[in-house]
């Protein structure tokens, strides 16, 4: 059976169900991922998935503080997983660590069957919440992403014509990334990212500091993503586009995970204090 | 009459006097005299193109080129290592380069002297008083420049791209070549820097150079040499075309942060 050990209870102490009633809501949830309660496949087959990501006690710390804490948590291998937390929760740790651009202290995260590696990053593409491009045309940036994987030269400017259509920057390919606005280079990193045709793509807060116009060319662009296959891991502070975007949800408070749950459970009856008040946008310490 | 001005007037009695004293800190009116003369020569020297004036100027920018080209293969390199890669040894490295960046001519010019001359490890080559000695003794002097602002420009960098280059399984080697095109500007400007302090540099290739006219006369220690000798004139001109050259160097730095600062957008 498909479980989230630690994610699913709250490993703070914090509004913790009755025993009957976390029965209930395990059996309820225990099947996560969400794609998994509506097929009653295997669930092992599913993990076997490397899309799928399992992360194991994992942990971090840095100059004497943990910043991970032992986090347990199981993503599906397809749709959307949203992960939402206050600041400080570790949402861009937890992707950095999900991406091995950083190793944990203790615990493994887990790609299918297979441990982190750095071979998943010519298969997985993550986006920062400030995209850092290249002094040079936007159609070189997606080049530059495209050089090091073998490809023909015709088959990487085609790639970078097809993603620059696709986030609608073809008529700014050949202008210097840095004069792009914030959202058409929040857009061209997403194109940097899509052109290397990634199984899983990690989102953090691409949205942050964006209009409602260019985050909801974002969004599109993630929708269609997901519709197309990819498994989406996607950081927010906003709840209103977690909504819109959630398959399920993660719900990370202190290095730890809090909640995980179908994004309709979650955003219908959040079992912890602190994602309650999050999601109500109420004031809590 | 030549008057000196200092915190009284002086006559031609005291100056006299002043000159029997201290031959060495008081000018000799003749010389002060022929000042403007001077000055007119060395225009006319320029002007007309002297060939021993150009054969000078050539020899000066054909050693402190050959001597960049070097510099710039060996610090640029080595800048870059010390930016991108943690290895044992790295911190004193850099203390030692950044120590090296105001290593004294001389100094340099004595121990490349040392190591060429007949009795020297490197005697056998026979490269003492050629340009080649001259090249190295340059080389030697502004290697430590170009690698110590490589490596800051090119650490500020990395800083600024490695998680992205790591996000996007960027290899290493095409991770340093886009640091490096990336800084391409920037790097230019330590390269004139580099060049600035070795066509202007007079101690070390005059000892290991020995000024020996038509073979390693350059410009500074032809400047030293004529001035010694009473003779302006080539020595004005000599130092009109380095003025020249320094004016021209410092145009193509700015121009350059110009162009870098207008094509990066940021």
């Amino acid at each position: 059976m498909l479980e989230d050990e630690g994610g699913l209870e709250d490993e703070g102490g914090r509004a913790r169900p009755p025993a009957g009633e976390a029965a209930a809501s395990a059996a309820a949830t225990a099947t996560m991922p969400a794609d998994a309660m509506a097929t009653p496949a295997d669930p092992d087959a599913l993990l076997a998935d490397p899309r799928a990501l399992r992360c194991r006690q994992l942990t971090l710390t840095r100059g004497g503080q943990t910043l991970i804490d032992r986090l347990d948590l199981t993503l599906p291998p397809t749709g959307c997983s949203v992960i939402m937390g206050p600041n400080g929760a570790g949402k861009s740790l937890l992707l950095r660590l999900a991406h091995g651009l950083i190793e944990a202290t203790a615990g493994d995260v887990r790609w299918g069957p297979d441990a982190i590696a750095p071979a998943h990053r010519l298969r997985h593409a993550l986006v920062f919440q400030k995209p850092v491009l290249l002094r040079r045309s936007a159609q070189a940036n997606v080049l530059f992403a495209l050089a090091d994987r073998g490809l023909s030269r015709t088959i990487c400017e085609a790639r970078a014509q097809a993603v620059l259509v696709q986030v609608g920057l073809a008529s700014k390919a050949t202008t210097p990334a840095r004069a792009l606005s914030g959202g058409e280079q929040q857009r061209l990193a997403l194109a940097r990212a899509l052109a290397i045709e990634p199984a899983v793509l990690l989102l953090d807060e691409p949205t942050a500091n964006l209009d409602p116009a260019s985050t909801a060319h974002i969004e599109r662009l993630v929708t269609s993503a997901v519709a197309q296959g990819l498994k989406v891991v996607f950081v927010t502070h906003d709840t209103a586009q977690a909504r819109r975007l959630a398959d399920d949800c993660v719900f990370l408070e202190r290095g730890r995970v809090v909640e995980h749950a179908p994004a309709p459970t979650f955003f219908a009856q959040p079992r912890s204090e602190a994602a309650a008040a999050y999601l109500e946008g109420r004031l809590y310490a | 009459m030549l008057a000196i001005r200092g915190p009284g007037t002086c006559g031609s009695a005291e100056i006299a006097i002043l000159y029997a004293k201290f031959p060495t800190y008081v000018a000799e009116p003749e010389i002060m005299q022929d000042i403007t003369q001077a000055l007119s020569l060395a225009v006319a020297l320029v002007a007309k193109g002297d060939a021993d004036l150009i054969e000078i100027v050539a020899l000066s920018l054909r050693v402190s080129l050959v001597a960049l080209a070097c510099a710039c293969a060996l610090g640029i390199p080595l800048g870059a290592a010390l930016a991108i890669r943690s290895f044992p040894g790295r911190g004193v490295i850099l203390i030692i380069i950044n120590a090296l960046m105001g290593l004294p001519p001389v100094v340099v010019g004595l121990l490349v002297y040392l190591h060429l001359s007949a009795s020297g490890p490197f005697g056998f080559l026979q490269l003492l008083y050629t340009p080649t000695a001259m090249i190295i003794a340059q080389t030697i002097l502004i290697t430590p420049i170009i690698a110590a602002l490589s490596r800051q420009i090119l650490a500020d960098l990395h800083a600024e791209y490695a998680e992205t280059f790591r996000a996007l399984a960027i290899s290493r080697r095409r991770s340093v070549a886009a640091l490096l095109w990336e800084g391409r500007f920037s790097l230019i400007t330590v390269a004139l820097a580099g060049f600035g302090r070795a066509i202007a540099e007079v101690g070390a290739v005059i000892i290991v150079g020995g000024n020996i006219d038509h073979l390693t006369r350059v410009m500074t220690t032809a400047i030293a040499l004529e001035t010694s000798k009473g003779d302006l004139a080539l020595a004005l001109a000599l130092g009109m075309v380095l003025l020249v050259i320094a004016l021209v160097v410092n145009a193509l730095a700015l121009g350059v942060r110009a162009r870098a600062a207008g094509y990066a957008h940021a």
